[in-house]
């Protein structure tokens, strides 16, 4: 196994590094001077790629690796893939679902709790020494408050079924209205908005979605609404965001991803209003292993001609 | 029109209700709700408000509240003790805006027959929410990985540290009362398991019961502290706890500071004897041990479990509610019973 190239395009978790190093012939992209240059003069033994979330094959990089038959994606997103391309090209795509959704729900929860509570503002309020002067002001409660979800996948209803624990009603937006499921259906993401009080994004990144919550959905949520983003900074319209959460228009907002990673908009530090995390939804030990073995698992099944773990394509 | 207004007399007064007309109600000290809603309470009852006389405050009870019946105090201010109560001859009600006792005298209240109403369970919603956003920041670095962004470090240094999976933790409470259950039953939805301390065994739950705390911790990888102040529970969380409950750990307390001995658990988390703390309350507030300020594990929070808005209006309400029941010899809304 070691002649079969595997192409690594960013860092993302030493264990699996260490792995495909061990099993495989890997290049690691990020290392290279000049990265065009370094496909070209491997092109020819390169027959898997590794992305993650913040980098992923896309047609250009599919075009240069002409032996490419397998793109394996550490993450549940794909949107960094050209899909099309790689059917077209009878190349395989897999990624990581289901071993993530606990982890992403759980933080979707714990950013509604940190920005109604202000959790963060309240900690840095102790931590500067401002409680021995006074109390910290009332905050907003969580429990009983109207979640609505756009996109009732996996991730979502893990999502709905912990905020139910907390007495929540919920409803969702979805492209069709699903007929297993007792929460309520709103057909546009702007009507979901006016009926909640805490609006989460947990769909994929499509084209379609791009930009899904644009300036009229904030001003809908209003200025007591919170936006919860744990899927991709541009399903959000980010200037946007930022203008209507200085201007009040928007409540509060708890963010895990941006438009343009690890660039954060400088306006939303001085917010108290606002949460900020560096993308780390499924960023526990436990579930990247879980990711890294997955990612291993499918490779070793495709070079092995047996059926793949998780794939999409 | 002199003539029309000679002939038509003016229509009488409306009477002005003279606080002395309205019950009174003793407030040694204004509780955290007067913040915002005092003057509900002013037009109803006729509040004798002790912080504000430039008397002692013996003297001031000895002299203004001898006729007070009613008590309103909360976890903040001077102690409710057996002095004080002996001053009020004609006390027949404390109320508190708290649902923690550990601030009145008890025995001294059974001994005179005074009852007693607390908070019930007015924000046990609000104190389960906030162990759990506590639990989960601990977990997943929340807090801290928003200090990282906020001080541009994510451009510059990279990813933060991997967190920790909560799915699967075992959760030990200690105290199942109302705010433990809605603890565990939030936690059940995240996957945990959940076990409990309790003075006594919950019949209508089928977690596993641990008759003491030190094994409830050597069986958990989290401590969320749910029970009232006693005696009994004083330091009841100590370094054999501590290290019980081991170095991945986490402990949540959302009850009193007094319930940990701080300085071992201090001592615990700077060795790092155990994992981290989310902590809402300490021994001396509003002081907080400095050392903590140093650890990136440990959540922060000022004794704020119970300020939300609605908390506060659902307690005023309740508080005002218990008081017009007792002086119109109604049952009260939120009693106290005798354990």
């Amino acid at each position: 196994m070691e002649s079969i190239g595997v192409l690594m395009l960013i860092p993302m978790n030493t264990y699996l590094e260490q792995e495909l190093q061990k099993r495989y012939n890997l290049f690691k992209l990020w290392t290279a001077p000049q990265k065009p240059q370094f496909i070209k003069e491997h092109a020819n033994s390169i027959r898997a790629v590794v992305g993650n979330a913040g980098a992923g094959a896309d047609a250009e990089l599919i075009e240069a690796l002409p032996r490419l038959e397998i793109v394996s994606s550490f993450s549940v997103g794909v949107d960094k893939i050209d899909l099309a391309k790689c059917r077209e090209k009878g190349i395989r795509v897999t990624n990581t679902p289901d071993v993530l959704t606990e982890d992403v729900a759980d933080l979707a929860i714990g950013l509604m709790l940190a920005v109604l509570r202000r959790l963060c503002e309240s900690d840095r309020y102790v931590r500067s020494g401002k409680w021995k002067k006074g109390d910290y002001k009332l905050t907003t409660k969580f429990s009983g408050k109207t979640v609505g979800i756009i996109g009732l996948g996996r991730i979502g209803m893990a999502v709905a079924k912990r905020a139910e624990a907390f007495n929540c009603p919920i409803c969702y937006y979805s492209r069709t209205e699903k007929s297993d499921t007792k929460y309520k259906y709103y057909p546009s993401v702007v009507e979901l908005a006016s009926n909640c009080q805490i609006l989460v994004v947990a769909c994929p990144l499509t084209e379609e979605t791009q930009h899904i919550v644009n300036r009229e959905v904030m001003n809908a949520l209003g200025p007591k609404g919170v936006l919860i983003n744990i899927g991709r900074g541009p399903h959000v319209d980010e200037p946007e965001l930022v203008s209507a959460l200085v201007e009040g228009r928007l409540g509060g907002a708890g963010l895990d991803v941006y438009e343009h990673e690890p660039e954060v908009p400088e306006e939303l530090f001085g917010l108290e209003n606002v949460v900020l995390l560096p993308h780390v939804g499924s960023g526990t030990v436990e579930t990247r292993k879980v990711m890294a073995d997955l990612v291993l698992g499918n490779l070793e099944a495709h070079f092995l001609n047996k059926p793949l773990l998780t794939p999409l394509v | 029109m002199a003539s029309d207004q000679a002939t038509t007399p003016p229509p009488p007064p409306l009477p002005e209700i003279q606080s002395h007309d309205l019950s009174q109600v003793i407030v040694l000290h204004p509780p955290p709700v007067f913040n915002y809603f005092m003057d509900l309470f002013s037009k109803k009852f006729h509040l004798l408000k002790a912080w504000e006389s430039p008397l002692p405050l013996h003297e001031f009870l000895t002299n203004h509240a001898h006729s007070a019946q009613a008590m309103l105090c909360s976890g903040t201010g001077p102690s409710i003790s057996a002095d004080i109560i002996r001053l009020l001859p004609s006390l027949r009600l404390v109320a508190t805006t708290s649902a923690g006792l550990n601030h009145i005298d008890l025995t001294e209240c059974r001994n005179r027959g005074i009852s007693i109403a607390n908070a019930g369970e007015a924000f046990s919603e609000d104190v389960a929410d906030l162990a759990v956003g506590l639990l989960i920041d601990v977990f997943r670095k929340v807090s801290a990985s928003d200090r990282y962004v906020r001080h541009g470090l994510w451009a510059t240094k990279g990813d933060y540290p991997l967190g920790s999976k909560l799915g699967g933790k075992r959760i030990g409470i200690v105290g199942l009362g109302s705010i433990g259950f809605q603890v565990a039953k939030r936690l059940e939805a995240f996957g945990c398991n959940i076990s409990y301390n309790s003075r006594k065994r919950k019949d209508f739950v089928s977690y596993p019961f641990y008759t003491n705390v030190c094994e409830l911790a050597a069986n958990s990888d989290v401590l969320i502290i749910c029970c009232g102040l006693t005696e009994q529970t004083r330091h009841m969380i100590n370094r054999e706890v501590l290290l019980a409950l081991g170095k991945e750990g986490v402990i949540v307390n959302i009850g009193r500071g007094a319930i940990i001995h701080e300085k071992e658990l201090v001592q615990c988390l700077v060795q790092g004897e155990i994992g981290g703390a989310g902590l809402d309350v300490f021994e001396n507030e509003p002081d907080v041990p400095k050392e903590l300020f140093e650890l990136d594990n440990v959540v922060l929070a000022p004794h704020m479990a119970v300020f939300t808005t609605e908390s506060f209006e659902d307690l005023c309400d309740l508080m005002i509610g218990n008081l017009e029941a007792f002086f119109s010899k109604k049952p009260l809304l939120s009693p106290v019973m005798n354990e």
